[in-house]
Parts: C-alpha cells; structure tokens; sequence
C-alpha cells in the first residue's frame, strides 16, 4: 500500500519536502514506518522524539496504518 | 463554552478576555505568552511558529475538555495561539478561563499551557544574529 505522509518543522527541513509518499507492507504500523524513516533519513533518529499521527491524533507504536489515513510525522512540539 | 483559535494575526487581548466572561464567574485568569529577547544565552531577533493546523485544533479542543473534566467548574475556556513570523514582546498565545472562585482559575490556566507544551502540534523556530534553532528538537 502507499502512506502519503505529512511533515512539519524539522522534520520537513530534514527529508526537504513537507510531504513524503513511500510504500509499505499491508498492516504496516507505525513503529515499523519510523524504522524505515530512520533507515532513508538518519537524521531522524536523532531527534529528541518523533511520533506518528493518524487522522489528527498521535498513534500507538503498534497501530496498523491505512493506506487512506492522514498521517503526520510529529517531531518534539515547542508551541506556547 | 470552548473557544479555540489558531491565527496568523495579532492576537486581540482585551478581545481573548471577553470570551470568557460569564455572570457566575468570580474569577477570570489568563496566561499570556510573549516572545522573549533571548534564549539559553543567545539574543533572538524572531521566531517563526509552524502549525499542523487541523491536529493542533483537534487538540487544543482536547484540553480545553481534559479541563472541564477536571474542573467542572469552569464557565468558559478560551485559548488562542499564533503562528507565522512573531518578534520581541509579540503574543505567542492566551490562555484565559473563567470560574466561580479564584483557585480553580489558576489551576486549570496552568493545566491548559502546561498540557497545550506537551502536545499541540505547533513548533517554534528561533532565528538569532548568527543563526536558527527548532526549539526542542534534539536531546
């Protein structure tokens, strides 16, 4: 299945786009999605954190993930 | 009785105040954070908020309604964020609530921008004379 994934803040600046379209097993839950991201972009895993969001809210580590899910890569929020 | 916002534009005080009036409210209490001249050492000259917007709202709602749980008291929450380009001493964010009595007003104010750190998906980037930082970002 494709994830069309979104990103935001240094995440965006690290992979150079704000969106990122990459393909994954059936089922593929989000710990297993970080671990890919890791792998292309290492930079990521240098983060203090970095979550995944589906539709608006952040997703366990074992969530499976849907091809038709607004996903989000969460790095470590700083509002206020 | 929850009022959110995620604006662009100046943040209007005295107007973030008004939402939360209420006849029963003997109490209205505001958070309100401004950008500072410096961090950890180093002047800062702007910071840039970034927003993903449709998360950041569904969460702000969030804990404006965490709150009313723990303080069913509470007559009105408002919290009002900005993002985009803001300088020394601009209005970040406004936090204002408005209870029967004066206790719950600051609790459940420092609960909201305690919580809103915590998870609103907004993120500052602080540029200074010599350079630009995510806050946060790294250990």
């Amino acid at each position: 299945m494709n994830l069309k994934i979104a990103l935001f803040g240094i995440a965006r600046e690290i992979v150079g786009q704000s969106a990122l379209e990459v393909s994954a097993p059936e089922g593929q839950s989000a710990r297993g999605l970080l671990q890919d991201l890791h792998a292309r972009y290492p930079e990521l895993a240098r983060l203090s954190s970095l979550a995944v969001a589906v539709n608006n809210e952040y997703a366990a580590e074992d969530a499976p993930l849907r091809e038709h899910d607004e996903i989000a890569l969460i790095p470590p929020v700083s509002g206020g | 009785m929850i009022h959110i916002d995620l604006t662009d534009q100046p943040i209007d005080v005295a107007a973030a105040l008004q939402l939360v009036e209420a006849e029963g409210a003997g109490a209205i209490n505001t958070f309100i954070g401004t950008v500072r001249n410096q961090s950890t050492g180093r002047s800062v000259v702007r910071l840039e908020y970034e927003a993903y917007d449709s998360m950041a709202l569904h969460q702000l709602r969030k804990v404006a309604e965490q709150a009313l749980e723990q303080w069913p008291m509470l007559q009105q929450v408002a919290i009002i964020h900005r993002k985009g380009t803001l300088y020394i001493g601009d209005v970040a964010v406004v936090v204002a609530v408005s209870t029967p009595h004066r206790a719950e007003s600051f609790a459940a104010c420092q609960f909201i921008i305690d919580t809103l750190k915590q998870v609103v998906t907004i993120w500052k980037k602080e540029f200074y004379e010599d350079g630009d930082v995510w806050v946060a970002a790294h250990p």
